[in-house]
């Protein structure tokens, strides 16, 4: 059962509990289990197979109101019969269940729409049952009916069932006048899927292609604004504070200081594990942190104030020219005293 | 202030849900519309321009919605126009909005926000890790978790001032009819029960995922219906995310754009002369950073005025008195319904979450790695 189902609902597994209709109206049929007996030793245990089927199937007489309903179900509709007290019954019964008194005879069409009440998931169906695939035993209140009708619902997942979930009948082409002429109920369609995709050409600007190349080699290239003096890593071609060109490039050490951090508990393709360390370092000599992995260190031994240097993937592994940051798997504990922050 | 008078005559809210199955956008963006209509005690027809707003369009996958939302917003031949500035935009959109009435171009304008996260995942969004990066992007969580840290540190604030907020603000959201997170009975055991995912950040020391769309109507002085809150100031700051020095506990933008409201407003003293703020506190201990940053407590300080209980619906500076972003984070109006619930608060409209009295609200936004600011203040008197 879905988590959100109502006390209850896996209490009226078959629909013949809440079935008014009895077994004309069950679309699941009666038939007795199958496949209960398992086979055994034949001398130890003599297990015959035996069929007992009335040749041809027995016939049921519907009378006027089942009959009406069947009728009116082989031409797409579905009707219910209102009672002396104005209710309408659907199935439609020849009297009112709750007085006993005969219905009044008058049909009403209700639906094709309903509403789900309650239902029990069935994750396994049986031969006999309307659908091959997992689907739903559900009471559905019909719009314009008082009673709730039972019918299998085919959501496709147990999560799709809800109270007050919305269904539609999806009928047969070839009808009989049969409950299965429903084949079963379907949600309404109350969402799409609208994929979007867009597929991209990229190329680095220039100032990271300058940066990159540098990581290829294994250096980390920073600049120094001629104009306040800040150095910016990774290496970019103008300053974000005095807005000039800058043109003085600058090698860093791969050495740098954790000045803050989140320790994540959330997967993340880029990190080994989680929890997963993500900090903010400072370069040794730059003015901008970068954000990177901390590894080799569990989580919860990262400080503030922690000097890391960046752990090289070895120099096999590395690609010919990634163009990324791969090189570097994390950033790791040199060992050294925290620094002053 | 400069320029025209300008007032807010109709406040509209959708209810804010995990998941608003019952609507398309377009009838969801209508449903806040249709509300600050009726509030105004107009129709689409009185209405001179819109202006829409909304947080990345990867969140809906809807390009432009601007354009798709045109008729949708009743904007067939009026002016439309569409503002992004990050979380901030809801803010920035009210000011976009009230820009065009004190300016002189427009009497009425409807100004509508909204986000419907449901239909993908705003951390998939924020984290889509193209090629050629040098840092690592860990969404918005893994982003400002870090900065909560150093403030801590700064501060030297205990463990549980977080715990405290957001213990505050859903409490504050159990009388609000449209908050979307409602959670009877939560206490600082409950919060500090829940694991940590962005650690310092726990689970319910964060914002929710929510669908929703809020709406305005503002008028120019003559335009004016109904009950006015008028706008005593507004002010929108932004600065470098990736600027050497730059505060990310403190930012600069924050302080300068506060400074600015507050002038135009005539406010020395926030703390003393402001009633009721709302303020975008999307995980908890954003609000003593911002207490800080808006000047209503000096620097290492705010905590303690969150722990005092002077920011409860009760103290002498309620913030957040509708639950916050903390009970109902529909992204790109969540900072329209800051400036909304300003509004309401000092037209005495605020339901049960009303601070009585309320004559002067702050309402602020702010967004993207805490670089785009945008604040109004709002009176219940003509300035």
């Amino acid at each position: 059962m879905p988590s959100e189902a109502p006390p209850g609902a896996a209490a009226s597994p078959g629909g013949a509990v809440a079935d008014p209709g009895g077994t004309v109206a069950d679309p699941g049929g009666t038939v007795a289990d199958p496949g209960g007996v398992p086979a055994g030793d034949p001398v130890v245990d003599p297990v015959v197979d035996h069929v007992l089927e009335f040749p041809g199937g027995y016939t049921r007489t519907t009378g006027p109101v089942i009959g009406r309903f069947l009728t009116e179900l082989r031409d797409a509709r579905i009707v219910g019969v209102r009672t002396a007290d104005g209710r309408v019954l659907v199935p439609p019964l020849e009297y009112d269940p709750a007085t006993g008194e005969d219905v009044t005879g008058e049909f009403a069409e209700v639906g094709p729409a309903g509403t789900v009440q309650s239902w029990a998931w069935v994750g396994a169906p049986r031969p006999e049952h309307p659908l091959a695939r997992p689907f739903a035993w559900a009471l559905i209140r019909l719009d314009g009916a008082d009673t709730a009708l039972v019918h299998a619902v085919d959501a496709g997942d147990a999560r799709a069932m809800r109270p007050g979930l919305r269904v539609r009948p999806r009928w047969r082409a070839e009808r009989t006048g049969h409950i299965t002429d429903i084949e079963s109920f379907v949600p309404e369609v109350t969402k799409i899927v609208s994929p979007v995709r867009a597929e991209y050409r990229l190329r680095p600007g220039r100032a990271l292609t300058r940066f990159l190349e540098g990581v290829a080699r294994g250096v980390l290239l920073g600049c120094r604004c001629g104009s306040c003096g800040k150095v910016y890593m990774p290496y970019r071609l103008s300053c974000p504070e005095c807005g000039v060109a800058i043109t003085e490039e600058r090698e860093l050490p791969d050495t740098g200081t954790v000045t803050t951090f989140a320790i994540n508990n959330l997967p993340d393709p880029r990190a080994p594990e989680v929890p997963f360390v993500s900090a903010y370092i400072l370069l040794d000599g730059a003015d901008v942190p970068l954000i990177a992995l901390v590894g080799d260190v569990p989580a919860h031994e990262v400080r503030q104030g922690m000097r890391v240097r960046a752990v090289w993937a070895p120099r096999q592994e590395w690609a010919p020219s990634p163009l990324s940051m791969s090189n570097i798997k994390w950033f790791a504990p040199t060992g050294e005293p925290d620094a002053e922050l | 202030m400069s320029g025209n008078r300008c007032a807010v005559i109709g406040v509209g809210q959708t209810e804010y849900r995990t998941k608003r199955r019952d609507v398309s956008i377009a009838g969801l963006v209508r449903e806040a519309a249709a509300r600050a209509l009726a509030d105004a005690e107009l129709t689409w027809r009185d209405i001179d321009a819109v202006v829409l707003g909304k947080a990345p369009d990867l969140f809906e996958g809807v390009m432009m919605p601007e354009a798709y939302l045109a008729d949708a917003l009743g904007a067939a031949g009026k002016p439309i126009m569409r503002v992004h500035t990050a979380g901030s935009v809801g803010g920035s959109t009210a000011l976009v909005g009230a820009s065009l009435i004190q300016g002189g171009v427009h009497d009425r304008v409807l100004v509508v926000a909204f986000e419907k996260q449901s239909e993908s995942n705003a951390t998939w969004a924020l984290s889509t890790h193209p090629p050629f990066n040098a840092s690592l992007v860990v969404g918005a969580g893994g982003y400002f978790a870090p900065h909560i840290r150093e403030y801590m540190r700064r501060s030297g604030a205990p463990g549980h001032i977080g715990t405290l907020v957001a213990v505050k603000d859903r409490r504050n959201a159990l009388k609000n009819p449209y908050a979307h997170l409602r959670i009877p009975g939560i206490d600082r055991a409950m919060v500090e029960s829940t694991p940590m995912l962005w650690e310092p950040i726990r689970y319910l020391e964060t914002c929710p995922s929510s669908d929703g769309a809020c709406a305005l109507v503002l008028a120019s002085e003559k335009a004016v219906t109904g009950t006015p809150a008028w706008v005593l100031g507004t002010a929108m700051r932004s600065e470098p995310i990736f600027r050497a020095g730059r505060d990310t506990v403190d930012p600069r933008a924050g302080r300068d754009c506060a400074a600015d409201v507050y002038r135009q407003a005539g406010i020395t003293d926030p703390r003393r002369e402001i009633d009721v703020a709302e303020v975008y506190v999307p995980f908890s201990w954003y609000e003593p950073m911002w207490l800080e940053n808006l000047g209503f407590a000096a620097e290492g300080e705010g905590w303690k005025l969150t722990e005092s209980g002077a920011t409860a619906l009760d103290g002498d500076i309620p913030w957040n008195a509708s639950g916050g972003v903390l009970s109902s984070n529909p992204i790109g109006a969540s900072g329209l319904i800051r400036f909304a619930e300003a509004a309401l608060q000092v037209r005495g409209m605020a339901g049960e979450h009303q601070v009585d009295g309320a004559r002067r609200a702050l309402g602020h936004a702010y967004g993207g790695g805490a670089q785009f600011f945008a604040m109004w203040m709002v009176g219940r008197d003509r300035p």
